[in-house]
C-alpha cells in the first residue's frame, strides 16, 4: 500500500494512469471489435445474398431470354432476340419492370405495358379493412420491393449505367411547368402527342399513353433516361434533372387538370370533335328536323 | 271573324310600312307561302342557323380578341403557362377562355357551330343531289351551294389558325407549304400572303380580316340570293300524294312554317348549347402557343379540310426536278385533284346530266333516289371517294386505336380510293334496281296480304291485294326512263349534234343512263312474267 | 312528346294495320311511310281551320306552358347566376372556375333554348288548326309577248345610246376601263417582299460567319428551351435525340424576327450508333462519332419531322409520315416527302458540338425556283 502511495506521488503517475486507462478502453474496444466485424460481414454476407436473390431472379425471369450472362441472345440469323443487359443500369431494369414490360409475354411489335408480375408487382392493394389481409399484402408488397431492389443490385453490379432517380428529383410540385410544357412540345409530342395520349409510331409500334396515373413520375424520368425500346435516350447532360423534372411536372399537371369545356373528347384533337359534330349534333338534329314534321297528332272535334 | 282588325301594336306599324314602302301587298302574297313537309328539307336550316349563330358568337370574340402576333410574357390564370412568351392573339383567346365569363361558352359555341355549319351544307347537298333537286330551273341554287362550301372551307381554316396556338400554326405551316410548291408564282404568293417569310408578323391580322369581313361578307350574301332564290322558285317536293309539278302542297309560312322554322332555330342554337357546354372543343390551352420547333403527332385540321390532309398523307412522293425548276406534284397532286374532282364534277353535274339524258324540263317534284341508279351511284361513288380521303386523314389516328401498321393505313387508303368509289358505284346500283324490281312487283303483283288460301287442288297460295293509293303515288312517281333515239329532223337525217366523237359519247352515256331502267306501270296481275322477260332481254341484247 | 304518342294512337288506329302491311313489303324507311300516312285526311279547301278537341288541346297548352316556363326559369338561372355567383371571390379566373362557370352557363342556355324549342314544336303539332293548302306553281319564265318587248326595248336603247353605231366609242371606253382594273392589283404589291434568295439560307450561315469572325471554328448548338450548349460527352449516349438552335439565335435578332428565322434553322440532334451509320460521300467528315444533325423541317410540306425511333432510327413526320433513314443521309424511304432531310456540316471545337456552316441546300418544302 505504501509503495503504491509512494508510485503516486511520482510525476510521471498521471501519464500512466491514463495510459492505462486508454489501455483499458482498447482492451474493452478489442473485447467489442469482433463482434463489429461481424456485423460487417454480415452485411456483406446480405448484400452478397441480395445479389444472389437478384441472379437467381434474374435466372428465373429474364434469362431465357438475356441469356445466363445477361449478355443477350440471338436467333439463327444473327437478329437480336432479346439486347444485352450490361451495363444498362438500375434504371433501365426499373422501368421496364416496374411498368411490366418485362418479363415480356411474348414477342411483337413492341412489348406493351401490363401488369407486373407477382414477384415484382409493388403497386398491389393494400388498404384492405382486414388485419390479416392487409399484413399479408403489405408483406407481400414489401417482398416485391425488395426482389425488384435486388434485381437492380444485380444488373448494376454487371456493368453500372443509370441509377433510379431519387424521389426528390421526380416530385411534380418542384418542376418548372412552362419549361416543361415547352420540352415536352418540342421533344416528346412527336410522338406521344400534346398532353401526353399516345401516338402511333411506324410498323406497328407505338408511343404508349402518359395520361393514366399509373405512369409514374419516377417510370417517366427513367424512360427519358435510358430510351426504351423506339423512345430515343434524353440523358442528364442533355436534358438536365430540371429539365426532366419540369417535364414530368408538366406531364403530372396537365394530366390532373380538369376540363373546363366539358367532356374531352379524349383529348386527342380534331378528330373526335369532327365525329361529336356529325353525330351527336347534326344526329339530335336530325331528330327533331323528323318530329317537327312528323304527321301531325292534333286531335280533332268529334262530329 | 273576317271583320277583325289586328291589334293596334300589330296595326300602326304595318300602316306605317305600307304608307311608305306598299308592303302589304307583299306581305298579302307571301304570308301564305307553302312549304312542302319533309324532314330532309330541314337540313339546309342547320347551316343557315349555324351561320346566324356564327355571326353572333363571333361579333361577340371579338370585342376580346387582339389579332396582333406581338410577343408578350403571358402572366394570366392559366398558371400552367405563366412566363411562357406568346403572341398577344394566344393569351388574348386564353384571356377569353379563362378570364372573360362565358367567353369559353362562345368560343366553344362558335366553334361546334362551325363544325355543324360545314357539316349541314355537306348533309344538305347530299340530299339535293339524292333527290336530282339541282335539276332546272335549281342549277343556280346548286353553284352557290358549292361555292358557300368552298368559301366554308376557307373561313374555318382561317378561323382556326387565329388564336395561334401549335395546332393551327402546324396547319397554317402546311398551307404555306402547299403555297409555295405553286408552279412559277408559288414562292411570291408565300411572301405575299405572310408578309415575309413564314411566320412573320402579318398573317394573323390578315388571316382576321378575311375571317371577320370578307368571307362572311361574301358568305351574307351568297345565303341572300340561295334564299331569295329558293324563295322565289319555291321549294321542291317529295314524290307523295297531292305533290305535282304544277302545285306545291304543303302548310301555309304563316303560321305553321315560321313557328315550326322559329322550333328548328331554337334547336339548333340548344343543341349547339349543349355541345357547348358539355363537350370541349379546342382546347388551345392544352395545344399550348406556336413554336415552330414543336410538333404533336394527332395533328389533324377540323373535319372539313379532312380529305385535304387525307389525300397529301396517301399520295406518293413524286416530284420532277428538271431545266432548274422543281415540280412538287406530291403536293399538287393532292391539294387540287381530290377536290377538283369532287367540286368540279358537282358544279358540272346538271348540265352533264342533262345532256346525257336529254331532260331539258323544269322539275319541281323530287326523284326517288332509286328512281335514277346512275346518279345515285355516282353520287355514292363521291361519297366513298370524299369519305375514304376523309379517313386517310386520319390514318394515325386509325393505327394508333385499333393496332394496325402506319404505313399498312396508307397502303390500305391508296388502292380504296380507287376501288372504293368503284364498289360503291357498283353495290348502289344494283341496290336501285333491286328496290325498282320491288317496286314494279308492288304495282303489278300487289301487296302480299297474309291471307292463305287454298285453292280446290288443295294448292296453297297467299292473296295479294293492291297496294293502298299513296303508297302507289309514291311508286308510280318513277319516270320510266327510255332510250332517247339519235335525234333526226323530219326527212330522218340525224341532227349535227348526234354526229362525232361527242354525239357517240352522248349516246353511249345515255345508253348506260337508261339501259337497265325498269319499267314500273300499272299492269293486271297476269302480264308480271312479261314485264320481266322484257326486261331481261332488254338487258340481254346490250 | 311521349304523351301526344299516347294520344294519337287512339286517331291513327285505323292505319295501323295499313302501316304494318307496308312494313311487310318494306317502304324504304319509317319517316317515308310516316309522310306517307300524313297526307290521309286532307281534302279541306285551303287556310281552313280545323276544329280542335276542347279537352285535349287544353292539355297540350298546358304542356307547351310547361316548357315555356321552364325556358324562363333556365333563363332567370343563367342571368342570376351570372349576376350573383359566377363573379365571386374576385371573378372568374383559371380552369376550375371556367370549368364551372361554362357549365352553369352553358347548361342552363342549352336547357332555355331546347325548352322553347320543344314547347314551340308541340304547339304547332297539337295547336295549330292550319290546314295544309295547295298553291299553283307559276311559270318562272316570262312569256313570249314580254320577251320581245324587252329584247325591242334593249335593242332600243343601244340604238338611242349610240354604242352600236359608234365603234371609236365603244373601243376607247373599253381601253379606259382596263388599267383601271389592274389599278387593285398594282395595290397590292406591297403585301410582302420579293422571296430574292431568303429561302436559301438560314440562321445558321449568319451564325457561322459571326462565329468565325471570333476567330472560332463555327457556331455552338444549344437545346431548344434551354439554350444549353451541347458538348460532345454531354451527347454521348448511343439513341439520344434533342432538338437544337444555334447559339445566340434569340440574342442577335430583333425580337420581331426570332420565330421567323427559328422557323427555318431547327434542327434535330441524332446520336446515331457508329457501326451503323452510313456517312454520305462528301459528307464523311460532317458527323461527329455518328452524332448528326438534320434539318427539322420536312421536304414535304414543312412540318417538324421530329420523330425519332432509336431502334430503326427513322425519322418520321408526325403530320403526313414522310420517313427518312437517320443512318443514311435522311434519304426518304415511305411517305409523300421527295427529298431528303437537308444535314448541317457538324465538327468539334473546345469540347462542344458546332456547326461549320449553313446548309448546303434550301432546307423545307420545295418550290419552283429551287431547282
Amino acid at each position: 500500500m505504501k509503495r503504491i502511495t509512494a508510485w503516486r506521488r511520482r510525476p510521471w503517475a498521471g501519464y500512466a494512469v491514463v495510459l492505462a486507462a486508454l489501455v483499458a478502453i482498447g482492451v474493452v474496444y478489442a473485447g467489442f471489435s469482433p463482434r463489429t466485424d461481424r456485423a460487417e460481414a454480415q452485411s456483406t454476407a446480405q448484400a452478397a445474398e441480395d445479389l444472389k436473390n437478384g441472379q437467381k431472379l434474374f435466372d428465373k425471369n429474364c434469362a431465357s431470354c438475356h441469356g445466363l450472362n445477361a449478355q443477350g441472345t440471338k436467333d439463327a440469323q444473327g437478329n437480336a432476340i432479346a439486347p444485352s443487359l450490361i451495363g444498362v443500369g438500375a434504371a433501365s431494369v426499373d422501368f421496364q419492370v416496374s411498368t411490366g414490360r418485362m418479363p415480356a409475354a411474348n414477342p411483337g411489335a413492341q412489348v406493351p405495358r401490363k401488369t407486373p408480375i407477382p414477384t415484382f408487382n409493388t403497386s398491389i392493394k393494400t388498404d384492405y379493412e382486414e388485419k390479416d389481409k392487409r399484413e399479408a399484402a403489405e408483406k407481400q408488397k414489401a417482398q416485391a420491393e425488395k426482389n425488384l431492389a435486388d434485381l437492380r443490385a444485380y444488373i448494376a453490379s454487371l456493368g453500372g449505367g443509370p441509377e433510379v432517380p431519387p424521389a426528390s428529383a421526380v416530385d411534380p410540385a418542384k418542376g418548372n411547368v412552362a419549361l416543361g410544357g415547352k420540352l415536352f412540345r418540342t421533344n416528346c409530342a412527336q410522338c406521344h402527342s400534346f398532353t401526353g395520349q399516345g401516338g402511333a409510331l411506324t410498323g406497328g409500334k407505338y408511343a404508349p399513353p402518359l395520361s393514366k396515373s399509373d405512369v409514374t413520375p419516377t417510370q417517366m424520368y427513367e424512360a427519358m433516361l435510358t430510351g426504351p425500346q423506339a423512345m430515343p435516350v434524353f440523358n442528364d447532360t442533355t436534358l438536365t434533372p430540371q429539365d426532366k423534372q419540369a417535364i414530368i411536372s408538366y406531364l403530372v399537371k396537365t394530366r390532373e387538370e380538369p376540363n373546363p369545356g366539358g367532356n374531352s373528347l379524349g383529348r386527342i384533337g380534331p378528330v373526335t370533335e369532327g365525329l361529336a359534330g356529325w353525330l351527336v349534333g347534326i344526329g339530335l338534329l336530325v331528330l327533331a328536323a323528323m318530329w317537327i314534321t312528323a304527321k301531325k297528332p292534333k286531335k280533332l272535334k268529334k262530329s | 271573324m273576317s271583320e277583325a282588325t289586328a291589334p293596334k301594336a300589330v296595326e300602326a306599324p304595318l300602316t306605317f310600312l305600307d304608307d311608305r314602302l306598299g308592303s302589304t301587298t307583299f306581305f298579302k302574297r307571301n304570308m301564305k307561302k307553302v312549304f312542302p313537309d319533309h324532314w330532309s328539307f330541314m337540313l339546309g336550316e342547320i347551316a343557315l342557323y349555324s351561320f346566324i349563330i356564327l355571326l353572333l358568337t363571333g361579333t361577340f370574340l371579338t370585342l376580346w380578341f387582339k389579332p396582333s402576333m406581338g410577343e408578350v410574357v403571358y402572366n394570366g390564370s392559366y398558371t400552367h403557362l405563366r412566363g411562357v412568351t406568346m403572341s398577344e392573339a394566344y393569351a388574348s383567346t386564353l384571356h377569353i377562355s379563362f378570364d372573360v365569363r362565358g367567353g369559353l361558352l362562345m368560343r366553344q359555341i362558335h366553334h361546334w357551330a362551325a363544325v355543324l355549319f360545314m357539316a349541314a351544307i355537306l348533309a344538305h347537298m347530299l340530299r339535293v343531289f339524292f333527290t336530282g333537286a339541282y335539276r332546272k330551273p335549281r342549277e343556280l341554287n346548286w353553284l352557290i351551294g358549292i361555292g358557300m362550301f368552298t368559301l366554308g372551307m376557307l373561313e374555318g381554316l382561317f378561323g382556326y389558325s387565329l388564336p395561334d396556338d401549335l395546332l393551327s400554326g402546324t396547319g397554317l405551316r402546311i398551307t404555306q407549304g402547299v403555297a409555295e410548291s405553286i408552279p412559277v408564282v408559288g414562292t411570291y404568293l408565300y411572301m405575299f400572303l405572310f408578309g415575309g417569310e413564314f411566320p412573320g408578323q402579318d398573317i394573323v391580322p390578315r388571316l382576321y380580316m378575311l375571317h371577320i369581313l370578307l368571307i362572311p361578307g361574301l358568305l351574307l350574301g351568297m345565303v341572300t340570293a340561295h334564299m331569295m332564290i329558293m324563295w322565289v322558285q319555291k321549294h321542291t317536293a317529295m314524290p307523295v300524294k297531292n305533290q305535282t309539278e304544277h302545285q306545291v302542297y304543303g302548310y301555309p309560312f304563316y303560321p305553321v312554317f315560321m313557328a315550326k322554322t322559329g322550333a328548328y332555330f331554337l334547336f339548333t342554337f340548344g343543341v349547339l348549347a349543349l355541345l357547348g357546354a358539355f363537350a370541349q372543343i379546342n382546347p388551345i390551352w392544352l395545344f399550348g402557343p406556336y413554336d415552330p420547333g414543336a410538333i404533336s403527332s394527332g395533328s389533324q385540321p377540323d373535319w372539313y379540310m379532312g380529305p385535304l390532309e387525307g389525300a397529301l398523307r396517301i399520295m406518293p412522293n413524286w416530284e420532277i426536278t428538271a431545266l432548274g425548276h422543281t415540280l412538287s406534284l406530291n403536293v399538287l397532286i393532292p391539294a387540287l385533284v381530290p377536290l377538283g374532282i369532287i367540286f368540279g364534277g358537282a358544279a358540272a353535274w346538271p348540265w352533264v346530266e342533262a345532256w346525257v339524258t336529254g331532260d331539258r324540263r323544269h322539275h319541281h317534284v323530287n326523284t326517288r333516289p332509286r328512281n335514277a341508279p346512275v346518279r345515285t351511284a355516282t353520287g355514292m361513288a363521291a361519297v366513298a371517294f370524299y369519305g375514304l380521303l376523309w379517313l386517310a386523314g386520319a390514318n394515325d389516328i386509325l393505327a394508333d386505336k385499333f393496332h394496325i401498321s402506319l404505313f399498312a393505313t396508307t397502303w390500305f387508303f391508296r388502292v380504296m380510293v380507287f376501288v372504293g368509289p368503284f364498289l360503291a358505284f357498283i353495290i348502289t346500283k344494283r341496290i336501285c334496281l333491286g328496290l325498282q324490281r320491288k317496286d314494279a312487283d308492288v304495282i303489278g303483283h300487289g301487296v302480299e296480304s297474309g291471307v292463305i288460301m287454298m285453292s280446290p287442288e288443295g294448292k296453297f297460295s297467299e292473296r295479294h291485294e293492291p297496294a293502298r293509293d299513296e303508297e302507289k303515288q309514291v311508286i308510280l312517281s318513277k319516270e320510266n326512263a327510255r332510250l332517247q333515239p339519235p335525234a333526226r329532223d323530219a326527212r330522218g337525217i340525224p341532227a349535227p349534234g348526234a354526229k362525232g366523237p361527242l354525239g357517240h359519247l352522248r349516246a353511249r352515256l345515255n345508253r348506260a343512263w337508261t339501259f337497265d331502267d325498269i319499267p314500273v306501270e300499272e299492269h293486271g296481275h297476269g302480264e308480271q312474267e312479261e314485264i320481266e322477260g322484257g326486261r331481261t332481254s332488254q338487258e340481254i341484247s346490250h | 312528346m311521349s304523351d301526344d304518342n299516347k294520344e294519337t294512337a287512339g286517331s291513327t288506329g285505323p292505319h295501323e294495320q295499313g302501316g304494318r302491311r307496308e312494313r311487310v313489303i318494306g317502304t324504304p324507311s319509317p319517316a317515308r311511310e310516316k309522310a306517307l300516312l300524313a297526307e290521309d285526311d286532307i281534302s279541306a279547301p285551303a287556310g281552313v281551320g280545323e276544329q280542335l278537341d276542347e279537352r285535349s288541346a287544353k292539355r297540350a297548352e298546358r304542356i307547351v306552358a310547361a316548357f315555356f316556363l321552364l325556358a324562363f326559369l333556365a333563363s332567370v338561372v343563367f342571368i342570376a347566376y351570372f349576376i350573383g355567383w359566377s363573379g365571386r371571390d374576385g371573378g372568374m379566373h383559371g380552369v376550375t372556375d371556367a370549368r364551372e362557370t361554362n357549365f352553369w352557363l352553358g347548361g342552363t342556355m342549352a336547357l332555355a333554348f331546347l325548352a322553347m324549342a320543344v314547347g314551340v314544336t308541340i304547339w304547332v303539332r297539337r295547336l295549330m288548326t292550319s290546314k295544309p293548302i295547295v298553291q299553283e306553281r307559276h311559270e318562272l319564265a316570262a312569256d313570249e309577248a314580254s320577251r320581245a318587248a324587252f329584247n325591242r326595248d334593249f335593242l332600243e336603247g343601244a340604238q338611242d345610246s349610240g354604242i352600236t353605231k359608234r365603234p371609236l366609242l365603244r373601243r376607247t371606253l373599253l381601253l379606259a376601263a382596263a388599267p383601271l382594273g389592274l389599278a387593285p392589283l398594282v395595290l397590292l404589291r406591297d403585301l410582302g417582299p420579293l422571296p430574292e434568295k431568303k429561302l436559301r439560307h438560314t440562321f445558321w450561315g449568319e451564325a457561322v460567319k459571326l462565329a468565325q469572325a471570333q476567330g472560332k471554328k463555327g457556331v455552338r448548338l444549344v437545346v431548344d428551351g434551354t439554350n444549353r450548349p451541347l458538348k460532345v460527352s454531354d451527347f454521348a449516349t448511343p439513341g439520344s435525340m434533342i432538338t437544337v438552335l444555334p447559339e445566340g439565335i434569340e440574342e442577335h435578332l430583333p425580337e420581331d424576327q426570332v420565330l421567323t428565322q427559328v422557323a427555318k434553322a431547327v434542327t434535330i440532334l441524332i446520336n446515331v450508333p457508329q457501326e451503323q451509320f452510313k456517312p454520305a460521300k462528301g459528307r464523311e467528315n460532317w458527323h461527329v462519332n455518328g452524332v448528326v444533325a438534320y434539318s427539322k423541317v420536312c421536304t414535304h410540306v414543312g412540318c417538324p419531322a421530329a420523330l425519332y425511333e432509336q431502334t430503326t432510327h427513322h425519322i418520321l413526320c408526325p403530320c403526313h409520315q414522310s420517313t427518312f433513314d437517320a443512318t443514311d443521309a435522311a434519304k426518304v424511304i415511305f411517305g409523300p416527302a421527295a427529298r431528303p432531310l437537308p444535314q448541317l456540316p457538324l465538327s468539334v471545337e473546345d469540347g462542344y458540338i458546332i456547326a461549320t456552316s449553313d446548309y448546303h441546300e434550301p432546307i423545307g418544302p420545295s418550290f419552283w425556283e429551287r431547282g
